[in-house]
């Protein structure tokens, strides 16, 4: 029995849930997490990756020394390196040296719209907001974004639209209050692992009903009344179709709509063509279960909606997001407990970093940059001169990267994220980052994308760094250090610190502060200007984290939004349209493939890759309907090509009712056969977030030799 | 049926709310009384008997994790007859069962003074150790058949029905449906059932490599190295 040297207390750094952790050390090594039983998030359950998937932080291959490029990269012309060889271990003073200078070279030559950074969803609000305020205070650019674009974008233009805000209105947990919720978009059991199981418990023991409406036979439709088994892309038609139900069948909560929404009369219009008829004919989902699934949702006590990034990573993101909305507005499911608009959010800290203003629009606390006020906040708090900070919106994710050519993006810094596995399309994705005249990357491994870098700067796990996270359900939790970095690796806010002060000797500005001695410091000024987080501090939040927003140091949180008025004040409708999937199947390319996640990975994979949790799933393998597998002749296990017009892969097929007639779904982890070689890159006009759920594609068998990974065996048996 | 009961604990009057517990009745005194299979995660089942406490006019011993408290009941929780019980059921369990790992029962045989030596030819339950993930091995051999695991695994938490009692008397352990490795049940690897185990019969692997004497350094290779003699044995 090995008796730990110390027990710490932290945060989950995979999903959105935000699990309270402890981390068992013995020798500076962790060898055990376990979580108490009266934790509010996730009451001592955990999921795989939570419990056993820490190991990547002691993986040999982690980078635990600055890095840089023995070749000098040219625009135009870079190169991946993924062998240490191919880089020269540096000091520290010479990695930071070497960015300050090259960074402030090309911001001076080229001005504020060469420079950006994709901050990161892994990492800290504190990090989060050091970042943002590095390129926003010393090179004057809004070009900041994280993957919040590709996510929940849709979700985030939708609810600001409607509502003014762009979190969960209510708390995870409250699932059990739930009488009836409706879960679309979202494969919760593998994404969201522990609101599954409160979602589950709500079923067997609460006596919730569930509604998925969903292209795949996920495993939540085993505890579900109705499954709706939607074609990807048709989401407008069949949640417009519900609201066509409730109008027509007089199921609508006249007081709510009255009271608190405005727009009704256009809506109600607007409605008349989505009859549940139609909505069959686009969606395939029987009109009798669109009736049925209506009357269930709007007769509810307490009906919650509950969606992912099937909602939002469509061409019409936006509108689908804005067709759950309006089902919540019909029928006055917002505003109380066990209701709600909750969009699960992916990473750990996606809501602290788009909260942090991680975003090309907002600075912290969702401030708009073209507003002056905003603008002279921030100038006030940043010791900068009046109008010093630009007010022109920045640059999303992908327009960063379609912007890299000379007279546009020419240096980009990437803390933790993985473009080069993200985004869609990577072909292009790959020629735009030939493009950069300079690249940062700050993580822990080489992976897709910091291959291309110039310079890497080795940064630390969660484990081994102090600060915050919030979760989906906007609680502010502790993160804290269990060991000291590994190596020469430092924690993300003091590499960016030092790198600040480099910057700002160089440009000779007075300074805007980056002489902090903890992360503490570094909320305590964000708090002071965002009063969302004016009564968070980390004294408050030892033990139990606060939700926000929390107005002063006496308020106890917000677990419910909207009791009494929307930010906006009153609720929007907004009249939709079916606008189908940009591209539609045909005969070259006849099945729609719908990409998504595996309960073992987390998305590009630099963390679960470099971990146990690889052997648990080591290979990548396409979903396909039986009867479609029987017409290509595909059989379980067999190497399969996938192709669409960008790109190919060969994976093994796994035949399964899991995915339906016509539909084919593939995992987007691993960098071998990498899903988003296929997706395209058609945007939302709005959120700007990919089409990452529907594309067109072959399937065609293949040969065992045409596969990446053949020795991978996956010997599963979870659904 | 009113909404409180008022009973006798030890001599103590205490009003509790209806269908509370013995165990969490007498909690509210301040005592606690032993429990083994007990988890305030998971559903009460009565298996382990180390909470048997006298109730006045019961015909046997009862288990306080699930006996309700009733009006006026007199209930006795360190009684000669109750201590003698519990004192047989450690030394027993003690007799089959690897309790190395287990401190809390190991505290129990102390405080109770169970007799290490009393069933000197007893029977052990010796059962190979099963390491078939790369997550989490299952030592049966200190397994006290709490019943925890299979909770979490089914209602209590997970709802994924991967494991459950398995054979029958003296043969009795936790398993799989037809004796799968844990990859191919339905099993999540959540590791629920690693977090309830009171004895160390569920353990992280990496726990497990670092006992064995595996370096930390050595550690970080264990994914590499497995999915290398993955290679040679699927090839042809």
């Amino acid at each position: 029995m090995i008796k730990p040297d110390r027990i710490v207390s932290t945060t989950c750094p995979y999903c959105g849930v935000g699990c309270n952790l402890q981390l068992h050390v013995k020798d500076d090594h962790i060898f055990k997490v376990t979580s108490p039983f009266e934790a509010v998030v996730n009451q001592g359950n955990l999921c795989v990756k939570g419990r056993f998937g820490y190991d990547y932080i002691y993986h040999p291959k982690r980078v635990t020394t600055p890095l840089v490029r023995k070749t000098p990269q040219k625009p135009g012309a870079r190169t991946q390196a993924f062998d240490r060889d191919e880089w020269r271990e540096v000091s520290w003073d010479e990695a930071l040296d070497t960015i300050a200078d090259r960074l402030v070279e090309i911001y001076t030559r080229d001005g504020s719209d060469a420079m950006s950074v994709y901050c990161c969803a892994k990492a800290t609000n504190e990090d989060n907001y050091l970042l943002q305020k590095m390129f926003r205070a010393l090179f004057r650019t809004n070009n900041v974004d994280h993957c919040t674009r590709l996510c929940h974008a849709g979700s985030v233009v939708a609810l600001q639209q409607a509502l003014g805000s762009s979190a969960m209105s209510n708390t995870a947990s409250e699932v059990i209050h739930n009488d009836v919720m409706i879960v679309t978009g979202s494969n919760t059991s593998e994404n969201h692992p522990i609101i599954a199981l409160q979602m589950k418990e709500a079923v067997r023991k609460y006596g919730a009903k569930m509604i998925v409406i969903d292209p795949r036979r996920i495993e939540l439709v085993d505890f579900a009344e109705l499954w709706l088994p939607l074609k990807p892309g048709t989401n407008v038609p069949v949640l417009s179709a519900m609201a066509h139900v409730i109008v027509k069948e007089g199921l609508v909560n006249h007081e709510f709509l009255r009271e608190r929404t405005e727009g009704y009369a256009d809506f109600v219009e607007s409605l008349e063509k989505f009859t549940p008829e139609y909505a069959e004919q686009i969606s395939g989902v029987p009109a009798e279960d669109i009736r049925a699934a209506a009357r269930l949702y709007a007769n509810a006590k307490n009906g919650a909606i509950y969606w992912g990034m099937g909602i939002s990573q469509l061409s019409h993101g936006t509108a689908s997001a804005l067709a759950l909305i309006h089902l919540a507005f019909l029928t006055g499911n917002i505003g109380r407990e066990g209701t709600g608009l909750n969009p699960l959010r992916g990473q750990n800290n996606v809501q602290g970093a788009s909260d942090m203003g991680a975003m090309p629009f907002h600075y912290p606390g969702y401030m708009l940059v073209s507003n002056e006020d905003n603008a002279q906040k921030w100038e006030a708090a940043w010791n900068i001169e009046p109008g010093g900070l630009s007010r022109k919106l920045g640059l999303t994710t992908t327009e960063i990267l379609s912007n890299a050519h000379p007279g546009g993006v020419r240096a980009l810094y990437i803390m933790g994220e993985n473009p080069m596995m993200s985004e869609p399309n990577l072909n292009d994705t790959r020629k735009h980052m030939e493009q950069l005249e300079f690249l940062v990357a700050q993580d822990l491994f080489i992976n897709e994308s910091g291959a291309f870098a110039d310079v890497f700067l080795p940064a630390t796990p969660f484990a081994e760094k102090e600060g915050t996270f919030t979760n989906t359900d906007r609680r502010v939790q502790r993160v804290r250090q269990a060991h000291a970095p590994r190596g020469n690796s430092r924690p993300d806010w003091e590499i960016i610190c030092d790198l600040a002060q480099r910057i700002e000797a160089r440009l000779g500005r007075p300074t805007s502060r980056w002489d902090y001695t903890s992360p503490e410091e570094v909320f305590a000024e964000m708090a002071s200007v965002v009063p969302d987080f004016a009564g968070v501090t980390y004294a408050r939040i030892d033990k139990v984290g606060l939700q926000y927003p929390v107005w002063d140091k006496n308020h106890p949180g917000t677990p419910d939004l909207f009791a009494e008025t929307f930010p906006r004040g009153r609720g929007k409708f907004t009249p939709l349209d079916y606008v189908p999937a940009v591209e539609p199947v045909d005969d070259e390319y006849p099945f729609i493939l719908t990409t998504g996640r595996l309960l073992e990975h987390w998305h590009g994979g630099t963390m679960t890759r470099h971990s146990d949790l690889d052997a648990l799933y080591p290979e990548a393998r396409v979903e396909i309907h039986p009867a479609d597998a029987e017409i290509h002749g595909i059989s379980d296990g067999m190497p399969v090509r996938v192709s669409s017009r960008r790109g190919e892969i060969v994976v093994r097929a796994t035949v399964t009712e899991k995915t339906t007639v016509g539909v084919v779904f593939l995992p987007w982890h691993f960098h071998e056969a990498a899903a988003n070689l296929l997706t395209i890159d058609a945007l939302d006009p709005q959120a700007k977030i990919p089409e990452f759920k529907a594309c067109a594609v072959q399937v065609f068998p293949a040969r065992e030799v045409d596969l990446p990974n053949p020795e991978a065996v996956l010997e599963r048996g979870r659904y | 049926m009113s909404d409180s009961v008022t009973l006798i604990i030890d001599e103590q009057s205490v009003t509790v709310p209806a269908g509370t517990t013995l165990l969490k009745a007498a909690q509210q005194l301040g005592e606690e009384i032993p429990t083994i299979c007990f988890h305030d995660h998971c559903t009460a089942n009565a298996l382990c008997r180390s909470c048997v406490v006298e109730v006045e006019g019961a015909r046997t011993l009862v288990a306080s994790c699930v006996a309700q408290a009733t009006e006026g009941m007199k209930v006795h929780t360190r009684s000669e007859k109750v201590e003698r019980s519990r004192r047989t059921i450690l030394e027993m369990l003690d007799s089959a069962v690897d309790l190395s790992e287990a401190p809390e029962i190991l505290n129990m045989i102390e405080d109770y003074g169970a007799d290490r030596e009393r069933f000197p030819g007893a029977e052990r339950r010796e059962i190979p150790l099963l390491d078939d993930n790369p997550m989490y091995i299952r030592d049966y051999s200190k397994c006290v058949l709490c019943w925890r695991c299979v909770q979490v695994c089914a209602e209590d938490a997970q709802y994924t029905y991967a494991i459950n009692f398995d054979g029958r008397g003296f043969e009795t352990q936790i398993g799989t449906f037809f004796d799968k490795p844990m990859p191919e049940t339905t099993c999540v690897f959540c590791g629920q059932c690693v977090g309830v185990c009171p004895t160390g019969a569920l353990k992280p692997k990496r726990e497990f490599m670092l006992e064995q004497g595996v370096a930390p350094r050595d550690l970080g290779m264990m994914s590499s190295g497995r999915k290398r003699r993955k290679r040679t044995l699927s090839q042809p």
